[in-house]
């Protein structure tokens, strides 16, 4: 048991910094939000549930419940906030970008 | 055994944040060392989690409770500041 | 029969999260924590209307069920998707903010759809405007508004529409 909640712990560092290299390596900031963001939530939630599978005596469960939900509601709400403010001020979108809706968007209006 | 892959584990999500510290520091706009804080701290809170088991302090728990709190608070004030909202 | 459905639904949330936070060791602040999610969902049921969107009838509970699994696995595998691109040499990516569209109505619906837009990786909403959403798509295989929201959208929207309306 302790064995496969550590494999877990593991698998979920492996996604937190995978997040955190395409952090640095992607060209712009919206695929930036999307690595660096996003795939540390799986990460995140991996890593404290695989240490609640661990190490379950010393650890307080429903709290790693309350902290992985937290989590999950919250991010995608400050992700999108940064997004739509960044759009908003016309940060620039990478040269590979091949299509932007929005902005065609509201330059017909 | 458990232990070792533990602290494998452990020394990896360092090692992210340390990659995340080269885009704050890099980063050429607000928002993007915004993103890169915003990484660093859903890593941190996992660390803070674990070591809130290796030493056997459940009260290390909240702590990573209310730092996930502000981060989520301190992002959604950025955004409205660069949006001019603020 | 409305404002008995937001009532219960409020006090389901209240006494939930009461539960997780304090934990399950004692009758006595079990009945504690009941006493004041009634105190609580009784004094603000008329500011909740939220949940009166919410279906109730065993169809809707069963979806609800079964989407955090159709979630997960999504989420698992748009991660395996974009760590692959991360990882590569080459950098394969084909970002473009495209538009969809969604049926769902409800306004609860919408913000539980694009969170898990947002949440899924390759995928991220930038802005909402009634029933068209755009999103930034990390790999852009179709322009289209019809093709795009049959890729990103009906996954999620086929159980949301039956739990949410």
């Amino acid at each position: 048991m302790a064995v496969t909640g550590a494999i877990i712990t593991l698998i979920g560092s492996l996604f937190l910094f995978l997040g955190s290299l395409g952090l640095v390596r992607m060209p712009d900031l919206y695929n930036r939000m999307q690595t660096g963001t996003k795939a540390t939530t799986l990460g995140s939630i991996l890593f404290l549930s695989g240490l609640a599978i661990s190490q379950s005596e010393f650890i307080n469960i429903d709290k790693t419940i309350v902290l992985i939900l937290f989590i999950v509601f919250t991010n995608p709400i400050s992700s999108h906030a940064l997004a739509r403010a960044s759009h908003f001020i016309g940060i620039p979108l990478t040269e590979k970008t091949t299509v932007d809706r929005l902005a065609e968007d509201e330059g017909k209006e | 055994m458990a232990n070792l892959l533990l602290n494998i584990s452990a020394c990896i999500a360092l090692a992210a944040i340390i990659l995340s510290l080269v885009r704050l520091i890099k980063g050429p706009t607000a928002a993007d060392r915004t993103v890169a804080l915003d990484t660093m701290t859903i890593v941190s809170i996992s660390l803070i989690v674990f070591i809130a088991v290796l030493t056997r302090r459940i009260i290390y728990y909240d702590v990573a409770m209310v730092y996930a709190l502000l981060s989520f608070i301190g992002v959604v004030a950025i955004a409205r500041y660069l949006e001019r909202g603020l | 029969m409305q404002q008995l459905k937001r009532c219960f639904l409020s006090f389901v949330f209240f006494f939930g999260l009461w539960v997780l936070l304090t934990g399950i060791s004692d009758p006595q602040e079990i009945i504690t924590g009941a006493i004041i999610a009634c105190l609580a969902s009784s004094l603000f049921w008329s500011s909740t209307d939220l949940w009166g969107e919410v279906q109730i009838n065993p169809k809707a509970i069963l979806y609800a069920l079964i989407y955090p699994f159709v979630f997960a696995e999504a989420l698992i595998r748009a991660n395996l998707d974009v760590a692959r691109r991360v990882i590569a040499p080459s950098l394969p990516i084909n970002p473009g903010i495209v538009k969809v569209k969604t049926k769902l109505k409800s306004r609860i619906g919408k913000l539980i759809l694009a969170n898990s837009i947002t949440l899924t990786p390759g995928t991220l909403t930038v802005e909402t405007n009634g029933e068209n959403f755009y999103i930034h798509w990390i790999d852009v295989t179709s322009p289209d508004i019809e093709e795009a929201s049959h890729q990103i959208v009906q996954k999620f929207e086929k159980y949301l529409e039956v739990i949410f309306g």
